[in-house]
C-alpha cells in the first residue's frame, strides 16, 4: 500500500466497539450500536464508504477487484512489539474475487467519463418496496440520505434474445400481450389465492401439508402451465436454483417461502405512489445504502476514520481474549467488541507461538464456510436492451439459455437517470450462482452473447483496421469504421454494442459469530434482506441486552411535512 | 376511495360535528338574510364562500354566487380584467369546496357555469382534473367534467381515448373509464373518423381488449358492463337506411283513371287510381320515426303547393314504422313529369334507439298520366277476379305472344325508348354503398364470444359469466335464426331466393287471362300459391305488386303486408288465418278492392289471441250507423273492414262467416259489389 498520510492520533483510545470495513452489515451494526449509546469506532482502509457493497468510478473498480483477488501482502515489518500484556496477531486480507476479466472496447469514450460512473461492486441488486431493508431504512431515518427510483419492469429472457414481460400484478396481467386468456385467468386466480391466504381468509387457506411441500409441486398441483410456473418461481419468487431438477438444486423453495416471496412482491407493488413496479433502485448506486447507515451512525456519535488499515490484532496474553487493534498509523486502540469485514484473516506472526488459548481458536476462525461462488458481470452499452425503457430487471430461469444452466441468471439494466453512468449510457449488472470460475464465466457469457454485440477485436486491432482502410484511400469507409468503433451502430440484429465489461467471480461467505465476529460477503440475492438478518443476528450476539434500533416516537420532528413514512422517490 | 369499511363514529367526532353544525347554522342564517335582501357586497359574497367551504352541498349558496357574479357583470364599471378576477375567485371557491367533497354536484356544476362564461383559461382545468382523477380514478363527476372540458377546448377524441386507455391500464376496475371509452368510440364511429370507419373492424378489437380484463379478473364487474355495451353495439343494426321505394328510382309510372289503354304500358308500373292520387312508399331497414314533409323533400312538376302527409305503416306503434307512405295527387289532364324525392336532409329521421338516418338519398321517377273517361257503371259490374288456375297465364308466355319477342333481359335495360317502359330489376331495391357486405361479422363475433365464455366457464364458476353466455346465445340465435320455427325459416329463405333474381321472380309473374274484364289495367299478378309459406318476407322487392295470390299456403299471419301499398287484389284463400284481427295489416291497404279470405280458420277459436291489437269498442264513437247489438257482437269485423273499400270479398269456408255476419259486412262496406261470388244489389 501507499504511504499512509500522517494521521492525528485517534482520541479517545478506548471504545465499546470497533467495526472494520464499511460494507452494509458493518454499517448497520455501527449505526445500531451507536443508537444503543455504544461508543463506536468505524474504520475502513479504503478512501470510500461501502467496501464490497460500494459503488465505484469506472477506473477504480478494476483496481479494487484486483486488490482483493491476490494473496495477502507479505506481513509488513512490525512497527512495534506487543507489550507485556498483549500478544499480537497479524491481520491480513484474503482473496475474495477470482477470474477477473476487464475488457475495454471503447477506451476514449470511457476515460473521459470515468468519474461519472457509480458501478456497484455487488450488483445486480435492488429493493422490493416492502422488504426489510426499506423498512429498516424508514425506521432508522436512513431514508433522509437516500433517494430512490422505481425499476420499470421485470422480464424473463430466452436464448433468442426475446424479453417477455413478467405479469406480476393485476394491471400487468391485464396489459400483458404474451399470455393467453386462460393463462391470465389462471395466474390471477393464483395471485388471489395467495392474497386470500395471506389475509387469513378461511376458505382459501393453503393447507399446512402444502406449505411444507416444495413450491414447484404446489404450482404443479394448481395446474399452472410451465410458462407461468417459470414466471412465479424465478421472476417473482426469485428462486436461484433449478427447482425442477433436484440433482442440481441446492436450495429447494418451500411453498411457505414461495408464498412469502409472492406476498412480499405483492405488497411491494403500489406501496409508494410514485413507484410503478415492485422494485426500487437508489440514485447514485447501491453504495449509497452503506453510506446512509454510516451517516446515521455518525449522527449518533460514531467516529469514522477512512484510509486507515488495521494491521494487527491485540489479544490478551493469558486468556487469548480480544483486547484491541493496532492501526497502520501505529496507534493501538482498545475496545470491548470487534466486528471485522469478511476479507480479513488472522495469522500468527511468523516465528511466534500463539498463546495456548488461541491455538484452539485460530484454525477455526480462518476456515470459512463455503457457500459456493457467485459470478458477476458489469457491462456498459450505449443503447438500451429494450427501446423506450431504461431501468429493468431481466431473469433467465435455469435451462433457458443452455441445457446445463442450473441457476437462474439475473440482469439489471440501470440508465443514466439513476446517476450511475454518463447520459445516454446504460450499465448492465449480471449475476448467477455457480460452483467454480469456469461455470460462472459460461453463465455470464451466455447472457452477454444473447443480448449484446461483443466487438470481436480489442481496441488495438480496431485501430489497425482503421489504418488499413485509410491506406486504401477510401475516406467514406474510414468514417464508417470510425463510427462503428465508437458509436453503437450494431452489425448484428440491432443488439447493443458492448463498450466495457468486467467479469469476476466472488466468494460467498456467511458472517461468523465466534472468537471474533465477521460480517457476511454480499450474497447472491437480489435484495438485502438476508444481509440485514445477518447483521441483526450479529448485533444480538454482541449486545444481547440491547434493542436493535428501538422505535422512537418522534425521532425527526422536523420531518413532519412529507411524513417520514415514505422514501423519497423521483419520478 | 373504494372498498373502505365505514368506521363507527367516536364520541369526540360527534361533539365536533355538533360544533360544526352550530357554526354552519349561524353562517346559514346570516347568508340567507343577505340572499333575501339581494346584498352582493364583498363581505356577503365571502360569507357564502365560507359556507360553501364547510358545506359544498348548499345549492342556494351556489345560486347566490351565480347571482352575485351576474350582478357584478351588470355593473357599468366592470372591465375584462376585473371580470376575469371575479370568475377566478369563483373557480377558487369551487376548488376548495371540491377539496372538501370531490363529489359535490353543486360545486362541479358551478365550475361548468363559470367556464361557460368563457373568460377563464381552460388549460388549468385538465391539470386540476388529473389531480382529482388520480385521487379517485373512478369519480364520475370528474369524468363528466372532463368530457365537458374536452369539448370546450376541442380536444380530439383520440387524445381523450388515449388518456382513458392509460387510466384503464393503470387499473381496469374503473367503470367511469370504460364508460368514457364507450362514449368516445361512439363519437368516433359517428364521425367516421380515420381508423374508426366500420363497427365490424372496431368491435372485434374491443372484444379482444375487454377479454383481457374479464379473464384476468372475472370478479370485477366493470369489464362485464363494457362487454354488455359491446354486445348491444353488435346486435343493433347501424344507422337506418332507405332500402327500397315505390316508385323505384328511375322508373316510369303510368297512371290511368280506369284501365290500361293498350299493351304498350308496362304491366309492372301501370297503376290504376280512382282516387286521383298514387302512393309513394319508403321502405327502411328498420323502424324509424320522424318521416315528414320537412324531412322528405319532394319536387315535381305538378302539385307544387301540396304538403305531403307521411303516414307510418305500422300496426302497433303509430310513431315508428319501417314503411312510410304518402299519397301524391296528380292532375286529371295528360301529363309527363318527373318527380324527385330527397330523404333525410334534416337529421330528424331516427331509429327508436336514437341513431340517425345519416345517408341522405334521392330518388326520382317519371310520371305519365293518362286521363280516361270514367264509366262508373261498367266498372262496378265488370270487376270480378276468379282466382282460378286457368285464369292466369305465365307472364313470359303471354309477352312472347303479344309483344314481338322481347326478353326480360332486354326489358330490364333502360334503353330510353318510351314504349318499353319497365322497371329494371335492379331498381327494385336500393343498393346502399354504406351497407356492410353482410352481417356475417356480427354472427362471427357472437360465435367467438360464445366460445370464449364457454371456455371461461369451463375453468371457473361465475354467475355473471353464465348470464353473459345466456345473453350471447340468445343474441346469436336471433341473429342467425331470426325465425320462430323451421317453417318460417323455410318461407323466408324461399322468398329471398325467389326475389333474388329476375329470372326466379318472373317465374311467379302471371297475367290475368281475361283482359277484357280487366278494368284494373291488366297488371302483373304475382302468384305465390301452394308454396307452404308460413310467413311473408322480402317485401322490399315486392312493393310494386298489385295482384298477389297467396292462396294454399300455411299463413297464420300477414305481418308486413301493409308495405304493399299498390295491392288491388289479394288472395289469402286456404290459409290458416285464425282471426279477423290477424288481418290488421290489410287496414293500411287503401287500394285493396278484391280480397279472398275463403277457407281459413277465422272464427274457429273463440278466443282471438291477437285481440289486444284492437282498441276497445266502448271507447269508440264510430259505427253509430250500425245498431248497438251488431256493433258489440261484430266489433272486430267493423274495426277491420270499415275503412276498406272492397268491391269483392270471399269469406266462405270460415266459421265466422254465417249469414248474419255477411249481412253485417254488407252494411259495413257499402262499396261491396260481390260477396262470395254473389253479385250484390
Amino acid at each position: 500500500m501507499e504511504d499512509i498520510p500522517p494521521y492525528p492520533p485517534i482520541d479517545p483510545t478506548t471504545f465499546d466497539l470497533i467495526v472494520i470495513g464499511t460494507g452494509l452489515p458493518e454499517s448497520i451494526i455501527a449505526a445500531a450500536a451507536s443508537t444503543a449509546s455504544k461508543s463506536v469506532l468505524h474504520l475502513d482502509p479504503n478512501p470510500f464508504y461501502g467496501s464490497h457493497f460500494s459503488s465505484l468510478p469506472l477506473a477504480d473498480l478494476p483496481s479494487f477487484l484486483s486488490t482483493h483477488s491476490t494473496s495477502p501482502s507479505p506481513p509488513r515489518p512490525r512497527s512495534s512489539e506487543g507489550s507485556n500484556e498483549f500478544s499480537v496477531l497479524d491481520l491480513s486480507t484474503r482473496p475474495l474475487y477470482s477470474s477477473i476479466d476487464i475488457s475495454v472496447f471503447s477506451p476514449d469514450l470511457l476515460d473521459q467519463n470515468s468519474r461519472k460512473f457509480n458501478l456497484d461492486v455487488a450488483g445486480p441488486r435492488a429493493f422490493f418496496c416492502a422488504d426489510k431493508s426499506i423498512e429498516l431504512i424508514l425506521n432508522t431515518g436512513a431514508n433522509q440520505y437516500m433517494e430512490f427510483k422505481s425499476i420499470d419492469a421485470t422480464f424473463v429472457g430466452d436464448n433468442k434474445g426475446n424479453l417477455l414481460n413478467v405479469p406480476d400484478s393485476r394491471a400487468a396481467i391485464f396489459k400483458d400481450k404474451s399470455l393467453g386468456l386462460m393463462e391470465k385467468n389462471q395466474l390471477m386466480m393464483f395471485f388471489k389465492l395467495v392474497q386470500g391466504h395471506m389475509a387469513g381468509e378461511q376458505d382459501v387457506k393453503i393447507s399446512d401439508e402444502d406449505l411444507q411441500s416444495p413450491f414447484v409441486d404446489f404450482l404443479n398441483k394448481m395446474g399452472l402451465p410451465p410458462k407461468i410456473k417459470s414466471f412465479i418461481l424465478y421472476a417473482i419468487a426469485m428462486a436461484d436454483y433449478d427447482q425442477e431438477d433436484t440433482g442440481v438444486c441446492r436450495d429447494l423453495l418451500k411453498t411457505k417461502d414461495g408464498i412469502d416471496q409472492l406476498a412480499l412482491y405483492n405488497a411491494s407493488i403500489g406501496r409508494f405512489q410514485n413507484a410503478s413496479g415492485a422494485l426500487l433502485y437508489p440514485i447514485y448506486g447501491q453504495g449509497e445504502l452503506s453510506q446512509a447507515f454510516c451517516r446515521r451512525a455518525a449522527v449518533k456519535g460514531c467516529i469514522y476514520v477512512l484510509r486507515m488499515p488495521v494491521t494487527e490484532l491485540l489479544v490478551d496474553k493469558d486468556s487469548g481474549c480480544y483486547k484491541g487493534v493496532r492501526l497502520a498509523s501505529g496507534q493501538d486502540i482498545f475496545s470491548q467488541k470487534l466486528i471485522l469485514d469478511p476479507t480479513f484473516k488472522v495469522t500468527l506472526p511468523s516465528g511466534l507461538s500463539p498463546p495456548p488459548p488461541l491455538q484452539a481458536k485460530l484454525p477455526f476462525f480462518s476456515q470459512k464456510d463455503d457457500r459456493g461462488r457467485i459470478a458477476r458481470g458489469i457491462c456498459i452499452t450505449m443503447t438500451s436492451l429494450k427501446p423506450d425503457m431504461s431501468n429493468f430487471l431481466v431473469v433467465y430461469p435455469p435451462r433457458s439459455l443452455f441445457p446445463e444452466q442450473a441457476t437462474s441468471i439475473r440482469l439489471l439494466q440501470i440508465a443514466s437517470n439513476l446517476a450511475v453512468c454518463p447520459l445516454g449510457m446504460f450499465v448492465l449488472y449480471i449475476s448467477a450462482l455457480c460452483n467454480d470460475d469456469d461455470q460462472g464465466k459460461k453463465l455470464i457469457h451466455a447472457v452477454m452473447n444473447t443480448l449484446l454485440t461483443v466487438p470481436p477485436i480489442n481496441s488495438e486491432s480496431n485501430a489497425a483496421v482503421q489504418s488499413e482502410t485509410a491506406e486504401s484511400g477510401c475516406a467514406v469507409q474510414d468514417e464508417n469504421a470510425e463510427s462503428s468503433s465508437t458509436g453503437p451502430s450494431d452489425p448484428g440484429e440491432g443488439k447493443p454494442t458492448l463498450l466495457w465489461s468486467a467479469l469476476y467471480n466472488q466468494e460467498l461467505t456467511l458472517g461468523q459469530v465466534d472468537f471474533i465476529c465477521s460480517t457476511p460477503m454480499p450474497d447472491g440475492k437480489l435484495n438485502h434482506d438476508d444481509l440485514i438478518d445477518a447483521a441483526i443476528k450479529l448485533f444480538k450476539k454482541i449486545y444481547p441486552e440491547d434493542e436493535f434500533f428501538p422505535q422512537t416516537s418522534s425521532e425527526n420532528p422536523e420531518d413532519d411535512g412529507d411524513g417520514d413514512d415514505d422514501v423519497s422517490l423521483e419520478t | 376511495m373504494h372498498g373502505r369499511p365505514r368506521k363507527a363514529s367516536k364520541p369526540e367526532d360527534e361533539a365536533a360535528s355538533t360544533a360544526k353544525a352550530q357554526k354552519l347554522r349561524a353562517l346559514q342564517t346570516q347568508f340567507f338574510s343577505f340572499h333575501h335582501s339581494k346584498i352582493y357586497t364583498k363581505e356577503a359574497v365571502e360569507l357564502s364562500a365560507k359556507l360553501l367551504e364547510i358545506n359544498p352541498e348548499s345549492y342556494t349558496a351556489w345560486n347566490y354566487r351565480k347571482l352575485a357574479v351576474e350582478h357584478y357583470l351588470s355593473q357599468p364599471d366592470c372591465n375584462p380584467e376585473s371580470v376575469k378576477s371575479v370568475l377566478d375567485d369563483e373557480l377558487r371557491v369551487v376548488e376548495s369546496a371540491l377539496r372538501q367533497n370531490f363529489k359535490s354536484y353543486g360545486a362541479w356544476h358551478h365550475r361548468k357555469w363559470v367556464l361557460s362564461k368563457g373568460h377563464s383559461s381552460i388549460d388549468h382545468e385538465l391539470r386540476l382534473l388529473d389531480k382529482f382523477q388520480k385521487a379517485d380514478s373512478r369519480n364520475f363527476h370528474a369524468w363528466n367534467y372532463r368530457r365537458f372540458v374536452a369539448e370546450l377546448m376541442n380536444r380530439s377524441e383520440k387524445d381523450e381515448l388515449k388518456y382513458t386507455e392509460d387510466m384503464i391500464y393503470t387499473n381496469f376496475s374503473n367503470y367511469s373509464a370504460w364508460h368514457n371509452r364507450s362514449v368516445l368510440l361512439s363519437a368516433l364511429l359517428e364521425k367516421k373518423a380515420e381508423g374508426f370507419l366500420l363497427k365490424e373492424n372496431l368491435l372485434p378489437e374491443e372484444y379482444e381488449f375487454i377479454h383481457q380484463a374479464i379473464f384476468t379478473d372475472p370478479d370485477d364487474q366493470s369489464g362485464w358492463f363494457y362487454h354488455l355495451w359491446l354486445l348491444d353495439q353488435t346486435v343493433t343494426t347501424d344507422h337506418p337506411l332507405l332500402v327500397s321505394t315505390w316508385p323505384a328510382h328511375g322508373s316510369d309510372v303510368f297512371l290511368v283513371g280506369d284501365r290500361c289503354q293498350n299493351g304498350s304500358f308496362s304491366p309492372f308500373t301501370t297503376v290504376l287510381s280512382d282516387s286521383g292520387s298514387f302512393p309513394i312508399v319508403l321502405y327502411f331497414n328498420q323502424p324509424v320515426k320522424g318521416v315528414s314533409s320537412s324531412t322528405v323533400i319532394i319536387e315535381c312538376g305538378f302539385n307544387k303547393n301540396e304538403e305531403l302527409l307521411w303516414e307510418p305503416l305500422s300496426v302497433s306503434n303509430l310513431q315508428t314504422a319501417q314503411v312510410w307512405v304518402a299519397h301524391l295527387k296528380f292532375p286529371t289532364s295528360e301529363l309527363d313529369s318527373s318527380v324527385e324525392i330527397s330523404v333525410g336532409y334534416s337529421k330528424e329521421i331516427v331509429s327508436p334507439r336514437g341513431s340517425q338516418y345519416s345517408h341522405p338519398s334521392t330518388f326520382s321517377f317519371k310520371v305519365h298520366v293518362q286521363p280516361v273517361e270514367r264509366d262508373s257503371s261498367r266498372v262496378s259490374v265488370a270487376e270480378n277476379i276468379l282466382w282460378r288456375e286457368e285464369n292466369f297465364k305465365a307472364y313470359r308466355a303471354q309477352s312472347e305472344e303479344s309483344i314481338p319477342i322481347v326478353s326480360f333481359d332486354q326489358l330490364c335495360i333502360k334503353n330510353g325508348h318510351e314504349s318499353t317502359p319497365i322497371v329494371s330489376f335492379d331498381q327494385l331495391c336500393i343498393k346502399n354503398g354504406h351497407e356492410s357486405t353482410a352481417s356475417n361479422w356480427q354472427t362471427e363475433a357472437l360465435a367467438k364470444e360464445v366460445e370464449c365464455f364457454r371456455e371461461l366457464l369451463s375453468l371457473m364458476d361465475c354467475k355473471i359469466g353464465k348470464l353473459t353466455l345466456a345473453r350471447l346465445l340468445t343474441a346469436y340465435d336471433v341473429m342467425s335464426f331470426p325465425f320462430a320455427n323451421k317453417l318460417d325459416e323455410y318461407s323466408s329463405v324461399l322468398l329471398r331466393k325467389m326475389t333474388s333474381s329476375e329470372e326466379s321472380l318472373l317465374q311467379h309473374c302471371f297475367q290475368y287471362k281475361d283482359s277484357v274484364s280487366s278494368a284494373i289495367g291488366n297488371p302483373i299478378c304475382l302468384r305465390l300459391n301452394n308454396l307452404s309459406l308460413s310467413r311473408i318476407r322480402a317485401f322490399e322487392r315486392l312493393l310494386w305488386v298489385q295482384i298477389l295470390d297467396l292462396s294454399h299456403n300455411e299463413l297464420e299471419s300477414i305481418e308486413g303486408l301493409e308495405a304493399m301499398q299498390l295491392l288491388y287484389g289479394l288472395s289469402l284463400g286456404n290459409n290458416k288465418l285464425r282471426s279477423l284481427t290477424a288481418l290488421e295489416p290489410l287496414r293500411k291497404l287503401k287500394s285493396l278492392r278484391v280480397l279472398d279470405l275463403s277457407y281459413n280458420q277465422i272464427g274457429d277459436h273463440s278466443i282471438d289471441t291477437t285481440r289486444y291489437l284492437c282498441s276497445s269498442p266502448l271507447s269508440h264513437s264510430a259505427g253509430s250507423e250500425l245498431n248497438d247489438v251488431a256493433l258489440i257482437n261484430y266489433w272486430e269485423a267493423f274495426y277491420m273492414f270499415k275503412d276498406l273499400k272492397l268491391n269483392q270479398l270471399d269469406i266462405v269456408g270460415n266459421t265466422v262467416a254465417d249469414e248474419k255476419f255477411k249481412s253485417v259486412l254488407v252494411k259495413i262496406m257499402p262499396s261491396l259489389k260481390r260477396l262470395d261470388g254473389q253479385l250484390l244489389d
